[in-house]
């Protein structure tokens, strides 16, 4: 089970297969960028499954997952590759004891015995049998020189380092990238990407995703979390809660046997939903009593 | 091009065109996406239209604020039956600008990219006036004179002037550490890389230590500027001052705002100020209306605080705070302005009057949350600010670290 798929169907019904409920359009991209072989560049609110659907690749085509978290002052030598400075010290000595001459030495300090191989590079490795999914995480996170360091590894999957020569992929990896947007990203770097802005998903596909992620849920609690969060979303607060907040609430809320939605509960466990002091403020009390209110009918009528 | 021949009909030629409309409508759309967008739609196997939109989404599409302005165009763009009639209209605008029916226009600029207009009628731009006067003419007394005029009393001329000597003031920024290296002459921390380099290079003898140290780079700067009536003329400076400090290699954002919040940073990009700021007064329609400053202010929390400001930005605010409204409401979104970023500076031109006194509630609800409270109504009051801005000696304690020398 680790070809790629046939078709956009077959991509969507084998994401669902391993647990990912995408829509249409996802299911498009995804399907085009592993056709294609061009890097997947996701954007969106934080929580929509956006890492995720790289794990869920890695899973559904049985490839290494590797996965590069990005910082700020992320640079090469944490991203691609380190010498490894310990052993050509030891090379050097030894060097001296043997009494090998300067051009030889030089020739092998800078060979492929002391290279710690880092993410990118590790995806890259040609001597790979089965090319990875690398992803490429919060790519807002890092510094502007570090996205054009990338310029390389994405449109050509390879690396060049001075001392040594150009590393190129045998078969390109699988890369995803996702940026939470608190920075604009390069064009450069988009265009040789497939773009993807990943929504809050409707109703129908959270409750989906809920039944799958969340195995044992209650089918009314289900349907009044949905039904309460997606109400959440219409109102303006400072940071939506995602989808991954809607899993941890559930869950949260099965751990205290909760059965249904009632304001008590709802008021004990707004933390796990809403991450900002502000917005806790602005649902609790009488505000949540009504969205619970409201929540309740929605997920009787269906 | 190479995949034309192969698409499937017009339909390779039909999606050309349609790359074509999204770029005159202001979309980057370069040849090489609508290469992709062909590659894209052979090996897609499409069933129906909504397939058909999601790859070219995918492959066009490279920002979300642009997806409004591409659905538009796909709707009006696939849907006429009259496609090739279009297309000619497209290629021949001069034919047929007077008969074909305008569609209905859900954006001005897409319509234009549709239909553009016909090239005699836009008149062609004036050249712009060229003046060659020398500094010179402006003696030392009348210089210090312009130095504390008050920008609002300026005459055109006085006003000329006074942006002149503006663009000759020196920037300089605090330098902010930033966790990227770059080689130094003086120990620090060893380089190994470019010492084990030399050692190589010299048989394994340690030659000499090579260093590294961290990289600075001057703090981001958002400018916030009010456009209302009474600020216009103070805030049109103010985008001239955005303006310098935008190309003297700090990152600034600049909004502004009267009453609503638009975003001028890509039109202040022009390299001469006057076109920029000139882009800019004609973008906004609020230009010297009223001001709502709060709903103002939670509109740049909410869209753009978190895409902008990254912690360590200084945010210029300039306003004279004179806010009608509740004022509640107003402290919250200063708090929270406050809270976001690494200095806030409110420049106010009411403190050009000697006397003044933060009454007014809107100021006073305003006030406990700036870093700094400055003027900004003459040319002095913007040396002093650019002072302020190089020595970074902060109003606010530092969290950690230790300041760079």
């Amino acid at each position: 089970m680790s070809e790629i798929p046939q078709s956009i169907d077959d991509t969507a019904a084998r994401l669902l297969e391993h647990d990912y409920v995408a829509d249409r359009q996802l299911a498009t991209v995804v399907y085009l960028a592993l056709k294609l072989q061009r890097p997947l560049f996701l954007e969106g609110e934080p929580g929509t499954g956006k890492t995720e659907i790289a794990r869920t690749l890695a899973r559904l085509l049985d490839r290494e997952l590797i996965r590069l978290q990005c910082y700020e002052g992320l640079d090469l030598n944490s991203a691609a590759y380190e010498w490894n400075y310990g052993r050509q010290m030891m090379e050097i000595r030894l060097a001296e004891k043997e009494g090998i001459g300067r051009e030889a030495l030089a020739a092998e300090l800078f060979g492929e015995r002391f290279l710690n191989k880092r993410a990118l590079l590790q995806a890259i490795d040609p001597a790979r049998a089965l090319p990875p999914v690398l992803l490429i995480d919060e790519l807002d996170r890092a510094d502007e020189p570090f996205e054009a360091f990338l310029l390389e590894v994405l449109s050509d999957f390879q690396i060049t380092i001075p001392e040594l020569g150009t590393v190129k992929a045998a078969t390109p990896p699988i890369v995803v990238l996702t940026s939470n947007r608190t920075r604009e990203i390069h064009d450069a770097v988009k265009r040789r990407c497939l773009y993807h802005w990943v929504e809050f998903p409707d109703a129908a596909r959270e409750l989906q995703i809920l039944q799958r992620r969340v195995p044992g849920v209650a089918d009314d609690l289900a349907r009044q979390v949905v039904a309460f969060v997606q109400r959440l979303r219409e109102i303006e607060l400072y940071k939506l809660p995602g989808i991954a907040e809607t899993i941890e609430w559930t869950r949260a809320l099965m751990q205290l046997d909760a059965f249904v939605l009632d304001p008590r509960v709802v008021q004990d466990t707004l933390g796990v939903l809403l991450k900002y002091q502000d917005d806790i403020a602005r649902v609790q009390g009488s505000e949540a009593a009504r969205i619970v209110e409201h929540a309740r009918t929605a997920a009787a009528r269906g | 091009m190479l995949p034309l021949q192969q698409g499937p009909g017009h339909l390779a030629e039909n999606v050309m065109h349609f790359g074509r409309v999204l770029r005159a409508a202001g979309m980057p759309v370069g040849s090489d996406r609508i290469q992709l967008a062909l590659q894209a739609l052979r090996v897609a196997g499409l069933q129906g239209r909504r397939d058909f939109h999601a790859v070219l989404s995918a492959c066009l599409l490279g920002r979300i604020e642009h997806r409004e302005l591409f659905d538009q165009a796909f709707e009006l763009f696939w849907r006429d039956p009259d496609l090739e009639g279009r297309m000619r209209a497209l290629l021949l605008p001069k034919v047929q600008a007077r008969d074909a029916p305008q569609p209905a226009a859900e954006n001005r600029r897409l319509a234009e990219a549709l239909f553009p207009p016909r090239p005699q009628e836009l008149p062609p731009p004036p050249p712009p006036a060229q003046e060659f006067e020398l500094d010179a003419t402006l003696t030392f007394s009348a210089r210090e004179q312009l130095q504390k005029a008050d920008f609002e009393t300026m005459s055109a001329d006085e006003w000329r002037q006074a942006q002149r000597l503006l663009a000759q003031l020196r920037v300089a920024f605090e330098p902010l550490r930033t966790r990227r290296g770059k080689r130094a002459n003086h120990p620090g921390r060893p380089d190994w890389r470019a010492t084990l380099q030399t050692m190589a290079r010299h048989g394994g003898e340690l030659w000499n230590l090579r260093w590294r140290q961290p990289r600075t780079r001057p703090p981001p700067i958002v400018v916030l500027a009010d456009i209302s009536g009474s600020m216009s003329r103070y805030s049109r400076m103010l985008l001239h001052f955005a303006h310098l400090l935008g190309h003297a290699d700090a990152q600034v954002e600049s909004f502004v705002f009267g009453t609503r919040l638009t975003r001028t940073t890509r039109l202040l990009k022009s390299r001469d100020p006057d076109i920029a700021v000139a882009e800019v007064v004609r973008a906004v329609d609020d230009w010297s209306g009223g001001t709502r400053i709060t709903a103002c202010l939670r509109e740049f929390n909410r869209r753009w605080a978190r895409r902008v400001l990254s912690g360590n930005a200084t945010v210029l605010l300039i306003t004279d705070g004179l806010e009608s409204g509740e004022v509640g409401e107003l402290t919250f979104e200063m708090q929270r302005l406050h809270k976001s970023c690494r200095e806030l500076v409110w420049l106010n031109p009411l403190l050009r009057f000697a006397g003044f006194q933060p009454r007014a509630a809107g100021i006073r609800s305003m006030l406990p949350h700036v870093d700094r409270f400055m003027p900004a109504h003459n040319l002095e009051s913007l040396g002093e600010l650019v002072a302020v801005l190089a020595r970074g000696t902060r109003a606010r304690p530092r969290a950690r670290g230790k300041r760079l020398p």
